[in-house]
């Protein structure tokens, strides 16, 4: 899948303090009939965000017009459940291009990198500083740097250092996915193919 | 030579490379591929130009979508019908094997892979769906993956991964009676949360594993994936060879020596260290059931809900949204609450001894009238077994149906959707919020328990019942 690069990102966040955010929360399985990789945002948080008659619930962060941003800030064990890669589509079709938590489930994270959605992990400590942050000034900015592997709270210049796979670090800094990569093994992949035979 | 765990023996066989300062590049032996995962990765391959780089080692079923009754009919609803559509055409055009509806190999992707013997010892095994940590059972390492992912393999027969590290559950004694594979899964997801295997690929050992039928292996290594494992997988043994044996797309003759030859070397060796480990004892565990909204949230049937003390923070909260949702409180006792649907099947309780069970537990009784019931097979062989059984009879006797083969109600996709508010006993996965429909609320159990609460109505022990 193509995607923009990722460098510099500083932006308000958004806050959603629950544990275990499972991908069936994120988009609800009645939603993957699409064929395409399209239009998978409106159904971001379905069902915390609209009420049986599709009326925006007032109380879900999505709905409130005080928070905005390009951060997604999560509670512990984001990404949980089902491996559907459209829960990823679906947080980057909405316009977040980072998801910070202090804990990714192992598929989540892997389908957030493959599709150019940075998921940085902080600690407890940092991710409560971050929610904090958040409630006193909705509009407090972050700053996300992928080369430095940096996540700072803008206002005070607290920042916590994130792990990212050199790899993976080097596709998104380049906009590049693993494909051409491992389309150009074939003859090697031939080869280890005719050596168990 | 330094000792080897059983994972860390099939995986590095299949490594072709290592990514500089990255994953691993993995060769995939096995592919299987359903409607809702794949349609975007055909897509991909198609912009870029590229063909499936072996389409023999894919494998295609819709499962996630299509009704289970009238399948001889078109699908009604037109999404569904147009994700089951594009699975056909892709297949057709790239040439990949599709057991499609009607199809006597159809099924549940998890159910036909085993029964077909295409999942061996051995293999790696991936597909778009997380629950292929089932072919785990037979000593294969065996895992869900994105969409993305799905497209490195159609292209490549490959994906970029970075290894997991080792963990090692290990179950002795002996299980009480009544007691599953499933109140084996779901008591160690209980004591080790929902993500407490994070990172991690399971091997499960002990008495107790081994002493499981291939079926309920099965049960066990699905489920490792509900507690934030990447897969979970048991050492094959003679009951492992026993049940691949003779199947259509398992060894044969000289090929079936020289494999079984191999798969006795699939074992952990002794000295072989895991980066983590868990020890339980059998006779600790009961007939489980989940009171809330992760597989985690679970508990022996007899027990009550957890209060929430001691708890604080996001901890509380989510504890008590959780609750909120399920409409139970702190401390509630678990027997006796009332269920309005009873769903059996899904890849994980859907298998002939999983309908045996219940079959038998129900045979000579009734449905309560309250309880709607979805008994669905995981596939077509096992349809067709519980009908050559009778099982098909007992059933109808006491008041309940066999569907045909699908998701179903696992995640509600089609029509088999459990109305707001209502209590669903499932023998499936997950009871995240809305799984089986907006609104409905999931209490995960084993067929056993499940069967108990269809003839009661409410929350039962099934050991209370004569046979036990
Ligand atoms: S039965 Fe449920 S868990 Fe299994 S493959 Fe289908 S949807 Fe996934």
């Amino acid at each position: 899948m193509s995607y923009d690069k990722f460098s510099i990102l500083i932006s308000p966040a958004v806050p959603l303090p629950i544990e275990n955010v499972d991908t069936d929360q994120i988009i609800p399985a009645r939603f993957l009939k699409a064929v395409e990789r399209k239009g998978f945002g409106d159904n971001l948080f379905r069902d915390w965000r609209y009420d049986r008659n599709d009326q925006p619930k007032s109380d879900f962060v999505l709905n409130n017009p005080l928070y905005a941003g390009k951060i997604l800030v999560g509670g512990k064990n984001f990404g949980s459940g089902s491996s559907r890669e459209h829960a990823a589509w679906a947080i980057y079709d909405y316009g977040f291009r980072v998801v910070v938590s202090s804990f990714f489930a192992d598929i989540f994270k892997n389908n957030a990198l493959n599709n150019g959605l940075l998921p940085v992990v902080v600690s407890p400590d940092f991710l409560q500083k971050i929610f904090d942050t958040i409630e006193k000034d909705p509009t407090a900015a972050f700053k996300v740097d992928l080369q430095a592997q940096t996540f700072t709270i803008v206002a005070t210049g607290e920042s916590a250092a994130f792990e990212i796979n050199p790899y993976k670090k080097h596709c998104l800094l380049n906009g590049l996915d693993d494909i051409d990569y491992l389309v150009s093994l074939k003859e090697k992949i031939a080869r280890f193919e005719n050596q168990r035979l | 030579m330094t000792a080897k765990t059983l994972f860390d023996k099939i995986w590095d066989s299949h490594v072709i490379e290592q990514v500089k300062g990255g994953p691993d590049v993995l060769y995939i032996d096995k592919h299987l591929i359903h409607e809702v995962t794949s349609p975007v990765a055909f897509l991909g391959l198609e912009k870029r130009g590229l063909k499936v780089f072996r389409p023999e080692n894919t494998i295609a079923t819709p499962d996630h979508n299509v009704p289970t009754i009238d399948q001889h009919l078109t699908i009604q609803e037109e999404l569904s019908r147009h994700q089951v559509e594009m699975l056909t055409r892709n297949c057709e055009k790239h040439g990949i094997q599709l057991c499609g509806l009607n199809h006597p190999w159809h099924g549940i992707v998890h159910v036909i892979g085993p029964e077909l013997g295409i999942t061996q010892p051995g293999m790696t095994i991936v597909c778009g769906d997380s629950h292929t940590s089932t072919h785990g059972a037979f000593g294969a390492v065996a895992f869900g993956i994105g969409t993305s992912e799905v497209e490195m393999v159609l292209a490549s027969q490959c994906i970029l991964q970075p290894k997991p590290k080792r963990m090692r559950i290990t179950v002795n004694g002996q299980l009480k009676e009544g007691v599953t594979a499933k109140d084996i899964a779901l008591y160690i997801i209980s004591r080790i949360s929902t993500s407490g295997g994070t990172g991690h690929f399971v091997e499960f050992a002990g008495s107790a594993i081994r002493s499981l039928t291939m079926e309920g292996r099965m049960t066990v290594c699905n489920m490792s994936i509900e507690c934030g494992a990447r897969g979970g997988l048991i050492a094959p043994d003679e009951t492992t060879f026993a049940y691949v044996k003779g199947r259509e797309y398992a060894p044969k003759g000289a090929d079936w020596d020289k494999a079984l030859a191999y798969w006795k070397t699939l074992h952990s060796d002794e000295e072989a260290v895991f980066d983590t480990e868990y020890h339980f004892d059998a006779a600790d565990i009961e007939p489980m059931i989940t009171y809330g909204t992760n597989p985690g949230m679970g508990t022996g049937v007899t027990s009550s809900i957890p209060t929430s003390d001691g708890l604080s923070g996001s901890d509380k909260f989510t504890f008590e949204k959780s609750l909120a949702y399920m409409g139970y409180s702190p401390g509630d006792k678990l027997l006796g609450k009332p269920v309005d649907y009873v769903f059996v099947g899904s890849c994980t309780n859907g298998r002939i001894e999983d309908l045996r069970a219940f079959a038998q537990f129900i045979k000579g009784k009734q449905k309560a009238p309250s309880v709607t019931a979805w008994i669905v097979p995981g596939s077509k062989q096992v349809e067709k077994a519980a009908r050559e059984e009778g099982l098909v009879e007992i059933l109808e006797e006491a008041g309940f149906k066999l569907r045909q083969p699908g998701c179903s109600a696992c995640l509600a996709m089609n029509d088999d959707k459990i109305p707001e508010g209502k209590y669903a006993i499932s023998t499936s996965n997950r009871n995240f919020e809305g799984r089986q429909g907006p609104g409905a609320r999931t209490l995960l159990a084993s067929p056993l328990t499940a069967a108990a609460a269809a003839v009661t109505g409410v929350i039962s022990d099934p050991r209370e019942f004569a046979g036990f």
